[in-house]
């Protein structure tokens, strides 16, 4: 075991499979960084930090600076997974997925099945995503739940080393298209991380804690923000159930609906506005398949129906926060009520 | 024909606006008070200003990520700008744009934005509705030599040709997107003109290190475009003083790079340079405006300091024009 942060993992874990599989090949904006300028190549080595070093190591045809060309980036790892190889591209903010979305959404998540089980497309496609930095509008969407309607594709969203390890390690050894959600804020998150060899199977949630009063689901930072309620609430002798998704697809049904047949009540922490959610998907999938076990309504904690502002006041509004979320718990304890009863 | 005295203090005004902006924009950021990502626009402002100060406020522009030089040239309150980037309720946009996303359609600024290649397409629309509109007014899209890359731009540059548009296509060749140089990026790097050539429209090239370059080639490509000609574009050979964003630990500079251009490429030294060899403006006119210049931006800062920042109540807000 090793301690090491989020950032580190991803870094480590693309080295070591890259050493192991010659057919893997990265390539995004600046990944490298400072090719055509004085300071030469390898000036940044991602601007997140989670690319440095593989240049160097594993040279031009494998570590490819692009240009600022979303579409033809998404285009190429496509191409280059149907040809055999396995591309890992980077979207330096999932934003700009809207800028490539075809060469996700029609090409790449269709290829399979499309071409009657036939075609391979072992694509990556990293995704910074997330707010809390005031990045505004068009730096700070969570647009995993877009992805996740689309069959085809997986969609990751690690939110420990390990699991950052696991996870990526996972999606590049698998044979489908995989968007592996980066969160922003998550970089520096520390923890222990497994040495040699580690996967981590899709579709298995993370246990984060059990406490048996109520369930909470949650992904990437929501996680954390739904921990930090977890322990104000047990101040009052509440326990809950924590759920880490790790994918959103697949979906760990079996987690949610044992945990949620045991509780009786579900909140669905989801960082992102509330139609057609995550968050929608998960109280939708449990009302219908454990409607019997629930003794409350499912609780949805979400961003508001708008983009995201800019302004610091505004933007920590329209995030979900642990105290929006301790109150949910404490809400849908507190169902039917007094007036109910 | 020649800039009288007054539009040449006008020029110099406004692009000593923008770098007395930018400039106290980079020490205030080390504040910590100001959020997210701030691109300056300082060593450019030559091309914002030669270009915008010969447009109408009827006509439009659509900008990029480094939008303040574009704002202010357009006519944006900078006062308001400066809220907006210390996200405060006053700002020009309630504190929701921050410096990514400014935009004052009052002044025919469709907004910055933190899409690489998002305004191109957006300034043949205006182009068109100019056209509808029969006014001779223009849609002019900046981008930089990152955004000239991006399939966006290609198909804006050939919507407008095979609709003869009155748009113009502005290429701000800084050299650099982000930490990647155009020797890398760009396959025509030393000339992103001929590819607006190639799609079928007329380009101009100058130094938009150089007010008086960059205004006398635009004077023409302006003529051509209201006269009903098509689109046109041109690039000029411009720098950027700072980061690609406030923290950038500017790696892929050479050495003794940042010296050199401030030296040797700053388009108001050369502009003093110029008015005081042709007699036409007085250093001491100059020295004013460096002086009001300096107060208003002082101004603009304790004013949004001074500033109440957005309610949380407000989050939700115009989203739609109507809803219910
Ligand atoms: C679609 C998209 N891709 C990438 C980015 C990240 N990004 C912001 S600015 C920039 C570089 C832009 O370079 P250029 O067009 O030359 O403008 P400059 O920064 O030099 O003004 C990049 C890659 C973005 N904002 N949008
Ligand atoms: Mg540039």
């Amino acid at each position: 075991m090793a301690i090491m942060n989020i950032r580190e993992a991803i870094v480590a874990t693309l080295h070591a499979e890259m050493e192991r599989d010659p057919d893997i090949l990265l390539l995004g904006e600046d990944v490298v960084g400072g090719n055509g300028t004085a300071g030469g190549p390898e000036a940044i080595g991602g601007i997140w930090g989670t690319s440095p070093g593989l240049w160097a190591k594993f040279g031009p045809e494998r570590v490819i600076d692009t240009p600022i060309s979303e579409s033809a980036i998404i285009g190429a790892a496509a191409g280059a997974a149907l040809s055999g190889k396995r591309p890992v591209a980077e979207l330096m903010f999932a934003d700009f997925v809207g800028v490539s979305l075809d060469q996700i959404w029609n090409q790449m998540a269709k290829f399979r099945y499309m071409f009657g089980g036939k075609a391979r497309c072992p694509a990556v496609v990293r995704l910074v995503y997330g707010a809390g930095m005031q990045t505004a509008a068009q730096h700070s969407q969570s647009v995993y739940a877009m992805l996740t309607a689309m069959p085809g594709l997986k969609v990751v969203l690690p939110t420990t080393p390990a699991d950052a390890k696991g996870l990526l390690t996972e999606a590049l050894r698998g044979d489908d298209p995989v968007m592996f959600f980066e969160h922003k804020t998550l970089y520096g998150v520390k923890g222990e991380v497994p040495d040699g060899d580690h996967r981590q199977r899709f579709g298995e949630a993370r246990v984060v804690r059990e406490g048996g009063d109520a369930t909470i689901v949650a992904c990437g930072r929501m996680v954390n923000f739904s921990e930090k309620a977890a322990d104000k609430l047990a101040v009052d002798g509440i326990g809950v159930d924590l759920l880490d998704l790790r994918t959103t697809s697949p979906l760990d049904e079996d987690a949610i609906l044992e945990s949620v047949e045991q509780t009786g009540r579900l909140i669905v922490v989801d960082e992102s506005p509330p139609r057609c959610s995550l968050a929608a998907d998960i109280a939708a999938m449990v009302t219908e398949r454990a409607f019997t076990s629930l003794k409350a309504p499912p609780a949805m904690v979400t961003a508001p129906h708008s983009p995201v502002p800019f302004a610091r006041s505004l933007e920590r509004a329209w995030v979900p926060s642990p105290q929006k979320i301790e109150d949910a718990v404490r809400r849908v304890l507190a169902f039917p009520g007094r007036s109910g009863q | 024909m020649p800039l009288d005295s007054d539009q040449l203090l006008h020029a110099y005004r406004q692009m000593k606006t923008i770098r007395l902006f930018e400039e106290r924009l980079h020490d205030e950021i080390k504040t910590g008070e100001i959020g997210g990502f701030t691109h300056l626009y300082a060593g450019q402002e030559a091309v914002a200003v030669g270009i915008c100060m010969q447009l109408t406020t009827e006509d439009k522009i659509v900008s990029t990520h480094r939008g303040h030089g574009h704002c202010i040239a357009k006519g944006c309150d900078v006062i308001g700008m400066m809220k907006e980037i210390y996200g405060r309720a006053g700002g020009l946009c309630k504190g929701r744009a921050g410096s990514m996303h400014i935009a004052d359609l009052d002044v025919g600024m469709l907004g910055a934005n933190g899409i690489v290649g998002g305004g191109a397409p957006q300034a043949v629309g205006a182009a068109l509705a100019a056209r509808i509109d029969g006014k001779g007014r223009v849609g002019v899209a900046f981008s930089g030599d990152g955004a000239c890359n991006q399939g966006t731009t290609f198909e804006a540059m050939n919507l407008a040709v095979v609709t003869k548009a009155p748009a113009i296509f502005v290429f701000e060749n800084n050299h650099y997107s982000e930490h990647t140089g155009d020797a890398y990026a760009v396959g025509t790097a030393d000339d992103i003109a001929s590819r607006a050539e190639a799609f079928g429209m007329r380009a101009w090239r100058a130094d938009g290190c150089d007010f008086f370059s960059t205004y006398d080639a635009f004077a023409e490509l302006l003529e051509h475009v209201r006269g009903g000609n098509g689109p046109a574009a041109i690039e000029l050979d411009t720098e950027r003083y700072f980061g690609h964003f406030e923290g950038d630990p500017q790696r892929y500079r050479g050495k003794g790079e940042l010296d050199r251009i401030r030296a040797e490429r700053d388009c108001l030294t050369a502009f003093r340079e110029k008015v005081r060899m042709e007699g036409s403006v007085t250093h001491a006119a100059l020295d004013q405006v460096d002086e009001d210049v300096a107060a208003l931006i002082d101004d603009a800062v304790a004013q949004a300091r001074a500033d109440a920042e957005p309610d949380p109540a407000n989050v939700a807000d115009d989203v739609y024009a109507d809803y219910f």
